[in-house]
Formats: C-alpha cells, structure tokens, sequence
C-alpha cells in the first residue's frame, strides 16, 4: 500500500498538472475577490474565513476527477482490483495521495494568503487548522465521487454536480471554525465537529467507494 | 372567489407556481408514459411480440 | 403477497395496471376537495392573514419532497440487497418527483416569506436544508441519466443515495448548527400546543393525503415507463444483434 502511495505522489509531481495547479487557483481566486467585493480591509478581514475556504474547496474539486480516471484508461485499475491489497485500501490510498498533493498544499498556503485578505494573526492560525482538520474529508468524498464517476466519459462536470453538496458539512463547520477563531471566540468545540466529519468520511467512504470502482470494473 | 385581501397577489401567485410545477410533472410522466408505450407497441410488432 | 414476486417485471406490469386507475382516482377525490376546502372555505388566519392559504400546498409538497427521499433510501437498498429491478427503476421514477415537490415548497415558501418575513429568501436552516436536498435531487438524477448501463446506474445511483443520506442528514444538523431561523416549528405535530387550529388543520391533512397519493400515482405511472423504456431498448439491442 505505501509502494501505492509512494507511485501515485511520483506521478502526481512528475506529470506537474493537479500539484501546481490547484495551488495556482486557488492563488487566483484569492486574488481576484478583492476585485469583486471591494478593497475595504474591514470587509476583507469579515469574509476571509469563509472565502479562503470556499476557495480550498473548490480547488481540491479541480484534480478530483484525474484521481481514478487515468488508471482506470490504461488498465492499472482491473490490475489492481486483482491485487492482494483490497479495493478500499487503493481508494484510501488515492485519497491520501490526493490529499498531500493539494489539500496539505492548500493548508500551507492559506494562511499566506489569508494576508491578502487581511486576516489577523489567530485568524490565520486557525484557518490553517481547521483546513488541516477539514481537507482530509474534501480528499475522501471526492475519492467517493470519483469513483462513482470513472467510467464516465465526461464525468468531470457530474462529479462535481455530485460532490459539492456533500462538501457542505465540511464547510460548514471548517469554515465556522476558522470564523471563531478569526473573531476570538472559542473555535474548540466546532474543529471538534469538523474532525469528527472527517474520521467518519475515513472510516466509511473508502468502502463506498471501492464499492463504486467494483461497480464501474464489472 | 374567496376574498383574498391584500395578500391576492401573493396568494395566487403561490398557488399558480404550484399547480404549473404540478400540472407540468403530471403532463410530462403521462406523455412519456404514452410516448414509451407506443414505441414499445410498435417494436413488439415487428419483432413478432414474442419477446 | 410480497414485494419479492413484484421483483418479476411482468408481475408488476399487471398488478400495477390493475391499482393505477384506483389510485389516480383515490389521488384526485382526496387532492381536489382538500384543496378546493383549503383554498376557498378556510378562515383567514389573525396573524398572516389570507396568506394562511400557501399552507395547503407548501406543506404537503415538503412532506412528500423529504418522504420521497426516504422512499428511494428504501428502495435503494432493496436493489443492493436483493437485486430487485423494479425496486431500482423504482427510486429513479420518484427522483424527479421529489424534485418537483421540493421545487414547489421552496417557490410557495419564497413567495409567502416575502410579505410575512420581508425577504423572499433567508438562510434559514429549513430553507437551506430544502436547497440541499434539491441539489442531492439533481446530482442522483444526473447521475441516473450520465450511465449508459442500466445495472451499473442503479448500482452507483443507489450507493449514491446511501451516501447521500447520510450527508443530507449530517447537513441539516450542521446547517441548523450555522444558523438561527426564522420559519415556524411544525404546523401539525401530536403535541396540541403548537398545532394550527382544527379550521386550517382537517383541510390541511385532507391535501397532504392527497400529495402522498398523487406522488403513489406518478411513482406507479413513472415506474411502468422505466419497466417500457427498458424493455423497449433491450428489444432494440436485440433485434441490432440479429
């Protein structure tokens, strides 16, 4: 499962496309709020939380769909359905490459470019953590939906038609997380809650999934 | 007609925008329903019916 | 009689052929006259005045909107235990039922916040709840449409609704967690003390009876169309093999 693991992050940085990408978008998209919403470092400072979220989210949307699809054109996938590790540790093992190749990116990043928005000090360190907490989830539910979607020729528009309903209570309670600690108020007990979302989506997802990929194999 | 008030407005537009989604649920399922039942006669005719 | 001899298409093609008429008629003769009792001969009510009228139709459509959720949970998980193909095309007939339903609550809803509320639109836990459970509608449906295979649709569109409840649960507590609301609690609940009064309440069952029968109606109407449509390509795939 680590040779899986290890394989999936050579590719991911050696082919450059989903690594570089997601971090550049996300980039972009907090660039351009500021354009959209107004300069007002007041308002800025209100809504970072929440936007830098949105856009983390958004951002791990973007590699989703290369997560099964090009293993499952040129055959890797019926060989490793074959293969001694079970169908439910590949998924994991996806969504935990997936993971280190945006998510944990995300989080570094975030806190960067929570300056741009003008989010204070705590802010910024409770953001990155409830990103931290939260991205996980985003990587499962979207190896849920990749799975479900492989077979598809253009899955990548359904997927995300699929996915980001499910994201929502991962946002919910992430980006409530980030607010309070944004504003001082005990953030505690919501990181709590998002943390539970994202043991829960690691404890049955990776069976749904697999189950989705069986389905798709046939 | 019942007086409505000063909501009328309000009311009937309700009502309207409902019975519209529900009389266009009901008509579309109906049409599909004849449309696939038809194509399904006309098939099992051809094909001797004997499926 | 067990819902395991109806898994037999041609089973169900007839039993269902001999209930639809009974049932259209049932559904009519209760939605009609709840209706018509609901809309011209209630009462207006002190607080929301002729506005109470919305209720007839708002409520029964979310009843049914959030049931017909639980109705394909069910028949999910016939399909993925049992292998029950009309179960299966089952939950793909209610799907864009249940959309419309949950459509026609929102609209009604909207429509009668803005006098009584101010705003036609509030992220009210209830309301955004509603908005998901659309969104979890259009993504099943779309998923139902994008699989060319029928088997492998309804497997992936049944774990798909597997999954998909228990996130429309988890959102709901999440979203009531985010936000405090504006919408009254249950308008009809076995605790009296916060039950409409009995002029607004016997109407107001008489529609929701006639919601749920009209929604047994199309589900029954919808599902002999899958049974058709499917029979109807496998022909056509047989008659290319010739």
């Amino acid at each position: 499962m680590l040779a899986l693991l290890s394989r999936d992050l050579r590719l991911a940085v050696r082919a450059g496309g989903g690594f570089g990408l997601s971090l550049a978008f996300f980039l972009i998209l907090t660039v351009l709020v500021p354009f959209g919403v107004g300069p007002d470092p007041a308002r800025l400072q209100a809504i970072a939380p929440g936007i830098l979220w949105v856009g983390a989210l958004l951002a791990s949307l973007l590699s989703l769909d290369r997560m099964f699809q090009l293993d499952w054109e040129d055959g890797t996938l019926d060989a490793l359905a074959t293969a001694p590790v079970p169908m439910e540790g590949v998924v994991a093992m996806k969504a935990a490459a997936h993971w280190l190749t945006t998510g944990l990116p995300l989080t570094l990043a975030a806190p960067v470019l929570g300056v741009l928005l003008n989010l204070s000090g705590p802010g910024r360190g409770w953001l990155a953590l409830s990103l931290l907490v939260g991205t996980p989830a985003l990587s499962l539910i979207g190896a849920f939906g990749a799975g479900l979607t492989v077979g598809l020729k253009r899955g990548g528009l359904i997927l995300s038609l699929l996915v980001l309903p499910l994201y929502v209570p991962t946002l919910i309670f992430g980006a409530e997380a980030a607010r309070r600690g944004a504003e001082g108020l005990a953030a505690g007990p919501v990181l709590l809650l998002a943390g539970a979302i994202t043991l829960a989506c690691l404890a049955a997802l990776p069976y749904a999934a697999a189950a989705a990929i069986r389905v798709n194999l046939r | 007609m019942p007086d409505l008030g000063k909501y009328e407005a309000t009311v009937l537009s309700a009502w309207a925008v409902a019975l519209v989604l529900l009389a266009g649920l009901v008509g579309l399922s109906l049409w599909r329903a004849a449309r696939v039942r038809r194509a399904l006669e006309a098939q099992e005719r051809k094909g001797g019916g004997n499926g | 009689m067990s819902i395991w001899e109806y898994a037999n298409p041609k089973k169900f093609m007839e039993t269902s052929g001999r209930i639809l008429p009974w049932a259209a008629a049932l559904s009519a003769l209760t939605l009609v006259p709840g209706l018509v009792w609901g809309f011209f001969l209630t009462p207006d009510a002190d607080r929301f005045g002729s506005t109470v009228k919305i209720i007839y139709i708002h409520v029964p459509s979310a009843f049914v909107a959030i049931n017909a959720w639980a109705m394909m949970l069910v028949a999910s998980l016939i399909w993925l235990i049992r292998r029950h193909h009309v179960s299966a095309l089952a939950a793909r007939a209610a799907a864009p039922v249940g959309m419309v339903m949950t459509l026609i609550a929102l609209f009604t809803g909207a429509i009668w916040g803005e006098p009584m509320w101010g705003t036609w639109w509030a992220w009210d836990p209830r309301l955004t709840s509603f908005l998901i459970l659309f969104l979890f509608y259009l993504g099943y449906i779309a998923l139902w449409a994008a699989i060319e295979n029928p088997d492998a649709a309804a497997d992936l569109t049944s774990v798909l609704c597997l999954v998909g409840s228990v996130f429309a649960f988890l959102s709901r507590y999440a979203v009531y967690f985010w936000a405090q609301g504006l919408h009254q609690g249950a308008s009809l609940s076995v605790d009296r003390a916060q039950h409409v009064a009995d002029v607004y309440a016997w109407p107001l069952w008489l529609s929701i009876a006639g919601f749920v029968l009209l929604f047994l109606t199309l589900v029954l109407v919808r599902t002999r169309t899958e049974i058709r449509a499917r029979r109807l390509s496998a022909l056509v795939a047989r008659e290319r093999m010739e």
